[in-house]
């Protein structure tokens, strides 16, 4: 039953955390190889991005398969109706980003006449054709999606610290095991 | 005089082997029609471009492969590798270096039947100052009144110095490039009154 557990399984932790680093790694290197002067490295960087992307992409699928069946931790009871529907809908537009990121992301790529090969071995189709005016309507839609994840990531964070340091609950240490929730 | 006539007769029917020799020799190349691309790898993605600007002599003769000939010659500033930034880089000295080197040429110095409708064509290519020996396979296939010659053939840039100092490493950018040739070419057949002379036509006043 969902309303025993009150921690996340391990399995869980590691895809969020996981989740965590590799699209924090991805908001760099997006900013900056966009600028950079045509090298090598910059098309290391590219390649690297998208493989990182499309990595957040799988694993964003897997743990949502997880989630879909294994049992989730409820939020203190504690908490307002107000706070848990928005902290539900934060989580749905969080996952729905992981997904519209990478994908908007391969899309462009097509759309800019660059076809995307996951780890330079597995090549995914073009389901558009080169059209440079759809690329950068699909750039565009591409940051937007990434500052809006973002933004609420950052809402995410602070949200989980008010939890931590003003309610004292133990909505982060669920998702933290080595922290203790504080009295 | 019989003689007279004989040797008048000779001479009509040597023009016109002539004429049936040069109608089967295939030597004005159509550009509107024909093309030049090339293919490489980037990161294991593929991309693709081509050359908008070529010149190709070709004098070919499928009953007489051997006799032919073919010579093109590509301006590389033509180049279109599908994106604006590459393609102001590969114009850059680290590549083609068109500035010193605006062309690439080919040379054939001897073409085989490899039966099939597939020949041979061995020759030299030089680009950016290096000529290496080069074997072009390729197909002849009438087309219409016409023929396409078909070609397909790969060179490892870095044995000609393209993309050197940090793009020599090929894990980034492949060393091989598949370039691809297909040429329509038709058969002009030389007028008899109009012979290539065999002196200096005389001067323009």
């Amino acid at each position: 039953m969902a309303s025993l557990v009150t921690k996340y399984g391990k399995p869980a932790i590691v895809f969020h955390w996981l989740t965590f680093i590799l699209v924090l790694s991805l908001f760099p290197m997006g900013g900056l190889m966009k600028d950079m002067p045509i090298s090598p490295e910059k098309l290391q960087l590219y390649s690297i991005h998208k493989w990182i992307g499309i990595t957040v992409f799988l694993l964003t699928a897997f743990r949502l398969t997880w989630r879909a069946t294994h049992p989730v931790p409820q939020l203190p009871t504690t908490m307002p109706a107000w706070q848990r529907s928005i902290a539900g809908a934060i989580h749905t537009v969080l996952y729905i980003l992981l997904f519209a990121i990478p994908i908007s992301g391969w899309l462009m790529s097509s759309a800019k006449g660059v076809q995307t090969v996951y780890l330079g071995l597995v090549p995914l189709p073009d389901l558009v054709s080169k059209d440079q005016a759809l690329g950068e309507l699909l750039g565009s839609l591409h940051d937007t999606f990434a500052l809006t994840l973002g933004a609420l990531v950052i809402t995410h964070v602070a949200a989980a610290l008010k939890h931590h340091l003003i309610d004292r609950d133990d909505v982060l240490p669920r998702m933290l095991p080595f922290l203790k929730v504080r009295k | 005089m019989k003689a007279r006539r004989a040797i008048a007769a000779l001479l009509i029917s040597l023009a016109g082997v002539a004429l049936v020799a040069s109608a089967s020799e295939f030597n004005t190349v159509q550009n509107a029609k024909s093309q030049i691309t090339f293919a490489s790898k980037q990161m294991g993605v593929p991309v693709e471009g081509k050359f908008g600007k070529f010149t190709a002599q070709i004098n070919f003769d499928p009953a007489k492969p051997e006799a032919g000939r073919a010579q093109v010659e590509i301006d590389l500033n033509s180049i279109d590798t599908g994106s604006d930034d590459a393609n102001t880089e590969v114009k850059r000295k680290s590549w083609f270096d068109t500035q010193n080197f605006p062309t690439a040429k080919f040379v054939s110095s001897s073409i085989k039947a490899m039966g099939g409708g597939k020949f041979e064509a061995a020759g030299k290519m030089t680009i950016k100052g290096r000529t290496l020996d080069m074997v072009a396979p390729f197909t002849f296939k009438p087309e219409g009144k016409d023929a396409r010659f078909d070609g397909t053939f790969t060179i490892k840039r870095l044995s000609y110095g393209i993309g050197e100092g940090a793009w020599a490493d090929t894990s980034t950018v492949a060393d091989e490039v598949v370039v691809k040739s297909s040429v329509l070419v038709s058969a002009t057949p030389t007028p008899i009154s109009a012979p290539i002379p065999a002196t200096k036509p005389a001067p323009k006043q």
